[in-house]
């Protein structure tokens, strides 16, 4: 920040001089600081979004545990383990991309973030074959929604299964659709790593996507136990 | 300007963990733990979270801001969970006779 | 009174830049990333939705005139109430403080050049009237009879209304909410003058930064709450209705989580008001400061612990009743806390009636019922009798209209000069106050009486002993109107007739009254060092270095 010991708001001179500064910002690091600080609020908030969702399934499978129990097997622990491999993977693909920004590798970067997409899509993949499954047992809530299941040897109510269907449909429904918008995110970075545009100096949105790709990650790390491993023994 | 950059060694360290932890928690769930199950499953999901935050999202180097921004959603998050299943678990339900659809 | 005399800059130079003629014409307005200008912008909005709210209300207080229910059909009148509440509560209510004075004030008290994200700012003010568009277009089709609560399974297996689409006009709305606090926070801790420590800040910055946490910490939940209504509504999950084994009171849980804090965000910003008024009208600093400040905070998180409080009667357990209902005493402690200190900051203070005083003095008079009536309501023994009757209505009236919109007027009547660099006429100004405090209590006063002694709230009929309350309330609700009315004209006309207000009209002390009026689109000609306390009259608080002329 260009100051002479007379001065002591001199503002710097923005544009030339300090590309990629706004005008509003004194220095590069308030900058850096108010974005992180910005990102980290803004997952705050989707914590609290997802929450919701977590005390109604908490509030239900307290409720109806043999009803949850049984839909919770219809299930496929193979797919659901190999997303959470997937995803994981894809978390780490994305640390290292934020890396490789931070050191001013771009192409490392752009490399580490279609990784991180091929990943992601994966994921998204197996995710649509898994609701395929759940449509053609009938198992989506609607009018065509059919359960015959049973637990330790007790049927099931099929309104306990339907509850806990809609609640699985709604939590990895609101997390792939933050995943397809990570996805997007991450393209929007691929275009501008691929332009240069991110240097050691100024990488606040690559480590914004990351922070918020991690935090997809992190709604799916309890996602996959509580949706899929109830009562399994 | 110098944020903290971690070593791809870490970052591995912390993948093989969380692979770990996966393994661990299927392995679990087939096993009969009785009134512990729950407390397993979440502890792990929780210790994976935490890695997540702590390396992936460097809030192990970041300023003291950063920490408490996290733990004021985590927090929250307890507000909603303790005083909403404080009703939940406190309720007596009055057992109602099988009704069509039930 | 004012610091003419040492107001040394250039008094009526028509030539000087300032934010309202740096650019002229629409598109500045509407691509602005001036936070001035966007917290006009949000006022205009919200002016309007003030409007169709009111419209709502003054057909409300007209069938109520008499006891029979003869204006409108009762499901007319539910929609009615619904519409009343939706549009105050969410389209006024919660941003009218933070949106409008806060968007505009808090880079001025701070001493920065704009909010962290001015981009963020703009697009807040789009979302916020997609979400009004949206709601605008159910309520034109017909609108929603749910009530503003959208308790199911009325709301979800029942209704034949534009549920969803009201829901989605609201879930939008939200996102405004959500990134005005986000940028609040993220200005407030990184974007502070130097010298600008945190008990050097403006009280009034300390209240907004309270209400952001509620905004970011709240908001998403009634967000999802929204969503699993629609899905409830649209595919019968079960999560809400009986009929499919879920519990209607799970949705009161979630919707409360959010809607009690609200009511947290609509007070905070006009506290941090109050503190102002109260302090350049008594040329005092406010007493215990501190105490002030970290009120803010506690009823920031108080203010989560308590919302089962409306759900006493609904199924909750005892037990749960009992817990909230002794957290909902603590809360009204900070609140307490603050109307203390304010009153002590008038003994001995120098106090002048100015028309912002005149709304700060109402403004704690009537908060002070409306929050003893809520710990009232708070009381199981009492609440069992009164809820769901007038004496609620009256109760969130009191400090919903008694609070929040008495001090955004005077908060509005305050800062005025500042935004528009005009006085406006102090005779029409008083006169207003005065209609609008008359109007108000003989509004809802009577509606405690109602209340008490029995009459429920949202119908449309009712017995014909409660007539002559109900007729002194639909009266007060006239005067009333006249008072919110008049500003109206007396603004606009200053803002072409008022004379120009200089940099400090009211001698107050602050970093927005150390720079011009209307201010320069940066804020500042010089960016300000914090060397004094705040509301340090007597006192010298901030100074503003030379700097080397750099232009460009």
């Amino acid at each position: 920040m260009a100051s002479t010991p007379e001065t002591v708001a001199a503002a710097p001179a923005h544009g030339a001089e300090h590309p990629g500064l706004a005008h509003h910002f004194e220095s590069y690091e308030q900058q850096r600081e108010s974005a992180s600080l910005g990102m980290w609020i803004f997952i705050a908030q989707e914590i609290m979004f997802f929450g919701g969702l977590f005390i109604a399934y908490a509030v239900y499978r307290h409720m109806y545990p043999d009803g949850f129990a049984a839909a919770s097997a219809e299930l496929d622990v193979k797919l659901g383990t190999f997303n959470t491999v997937v995803l994981i993977g894809s978390s780490l693909t994305m640390a290292l991309a934020v890396r490789a920004a931070q050191l001013g590798r771009s192409k490392a970067s752009a490399w580490f973030l279609i990784a991180t997409m091929a990943l992601g899509t994966t994921f998204l993949g197996v995710k649509g074959i898994e609701y395929h499954h759940k449509y053609v047992e009938h198992h989506i809530p609607g009018p065509s929604f059919q359960f015959t299941g049973e637990h330790h040897g007790q049927p099931v109510p099929a309104n306990q299964a339907r509850i806990f269907f809609g609640l699985y449909f709604g939590m990895t429904g609101l997390h792939a659709l933050h995943m397809v918008i990570g996805l997007g995110l991450l393209l929007w970075l691929l275009y501008h790593t691929r332009k240069g545009r991110f240097t050691p100096d100024n990488y606040n949105y690559v480590e914004g996507v990351g922070l918020y790709w991690h935090f997809v990650d992190i709604v799916w790390i309890f996602l996959f136990p509580l949706l899929y491993l109830i009562g399994r023994h | 300007m110098s944020a903290h950059i971690s070593s791809v060694k870490t970052y591995f360290t912390v993948f093989l963990c969380l692979m770990a932890g996966t393994a661990l928690t299927v392995w679990a769930a087939f096993h009969d733990f009785g009134a512990l199950s729950n407390v397993v499953a979440l502890g792990i999901a929780i210790t994976k979270a935490t890695l997540v935050i702590l390396f992936f999202m460097h809030v192990r180097y970041s300023t003291r801001m950063t920490g408490l921004v996290v733990l004021s959603g985590a927090l929250w998050l307890f507000f909603l969970f303790a005083l909403t299943l404080a009703d939940y678990l406190t309720r007596v339900f009055v057992p109602v006779q099988a009704a069509a659809g039930m | 009174m004012s610091s003419e005399a040492a107001v040394a800059e250039a008094p009526h130079n028509t030539h000087r830049v300032h934010y309202l003629n740096a650019n002229y014409g629409v598109r500045s307005w509407l691509l602005t990333k001036d936070h001035k200008r966007i917290g006009i912008l949000y006022a205009i909005s919200m002016t309007f939705f003030f409007a169709i709210g009111g419209i709502m209300a003054a057909l409300i207080r007209l069938e109520l005139a008499t006891p029979a229910g003869d204006l409108v059909q009762p499901d007319t009148y539910n929609r009615l109430f619904t519409m009343h509440g939706i549009m105050m509560v969410f389209f006024f209510l919660i941003p009218s403080v933070p949106a409008t004075l806060g968007n505009f004030l808090i880079p001025l008290m701070i001493g920065a050049k704009d909010l962290a994200f001015p981009k963020l700012n703009l697009a807040s003010w789009y979302i916020f009237n997609i979400g009004g568009a949206i709601t605008l277009y159910a309520l034109l089709h017909g609108g929603v009879d749910t009530g503003w609560t959208f308790y199911a399974p009325y709301s979800t297996s029942f209704s034949n209304t534009w549920v969803v689409v009201t829901g989605v006009g609201i879930f939008i709305t939200g996102f405004a909410s959500i990134l005005t606090g986000l940028n609040f926070i993220v200005t407030i801790h990184r974007m502070r003058a130097p010298g600008m420590t945190w008990f050097r800040m403006p009280l009034f910055v300390w209240s907004h930064y309270a209400t952001s946490l509620i905004m970011i910490l709240g908001t998403p939940v009634v967000a999802i709450t929204i969503l699993m209504l629609a899905g409830e509504r649209l595919f019968h999950i079960g999560i809400f209705d009986p009929a499919y084994g879920g519990d209607p009171v799970l949705f009161q849980h979630l919707f409360w989580f959010y809607s009690h804090p609200a009511v947290y965000i609509m007070i905070l910003p006009s506290m941090g008001v109050v503190s102002e008024l109260v302090a350049a009208f008594a040329r005092k600093r406010v007493f215990g400061y501190g105490f002030v400040a970290f009120s803010s905070l506690a009823i920031a998180v108080l203010g989560f612990l308590v919302w089962a409080h409306h759900m006493f009667i609904a199924g909750v357990s005892v037990y749960a009743a009992l817990v909230f209902s002794i957290l909902t005493m603590l809360v009204a402690v900070p609140s307490a806390i603050k109307v203390f200190n304010w009153t002590a900051t008038l003994y001995k203070g120098s106090v002048s009636w100015e028309t912002p005083m005149l709304y700060a003095l109402g403004f704690i008079g009537l908060f002070t019922i409306g929050g003893l009536t809520g710990v009232m309501l708070g009381t199981l023994g009492i609440d069992l009798h009164v809820t769901d009757t007038y004496f609620v209505v009256a109760h969130f009236h009191y400090v919903m209209v008694g609070g929040v919109i008495m001090g955004y007027l005077g908060g509005l009547h305050y800062w005025w000069p500042k935004i528009t660099g005009r006085m406006y006429p102090v005779f029409w100004s008083k006169l207003a106050a005065l209609i609008v405090f008359i109007g108000f209590n003989l509004t809802f006063f009577p509606q405690f009486l109602l209340g008490y002694l029995g009459m429920p709230r949202r119908y449309h009929a009712y017995p014909p002993e409660f007539q002559v309350l109900n007729v002194m309330s639909s009266a007060g609700a006239t005067v009333l109107a006249v008072g919110y009315i008049l500003p109206l004209f007396y603004f606009a006309w200053s803002m072409r007739y008022g004379k120009p207000a200089g940099e400090n009209p009211w001698g107050a002390v602050g970093l927005e009254w150390e720079t011009s009026s209307p201010p320069p689109p940066e804020n500042f000609e010089v960016m300000p060092v914090v060397v004094g306390e705040a509301y340090d009259y007597g006192k010298k608080a901030y100074s503003f270095p030379k700097q080397e002329a750099k232009l460009g």
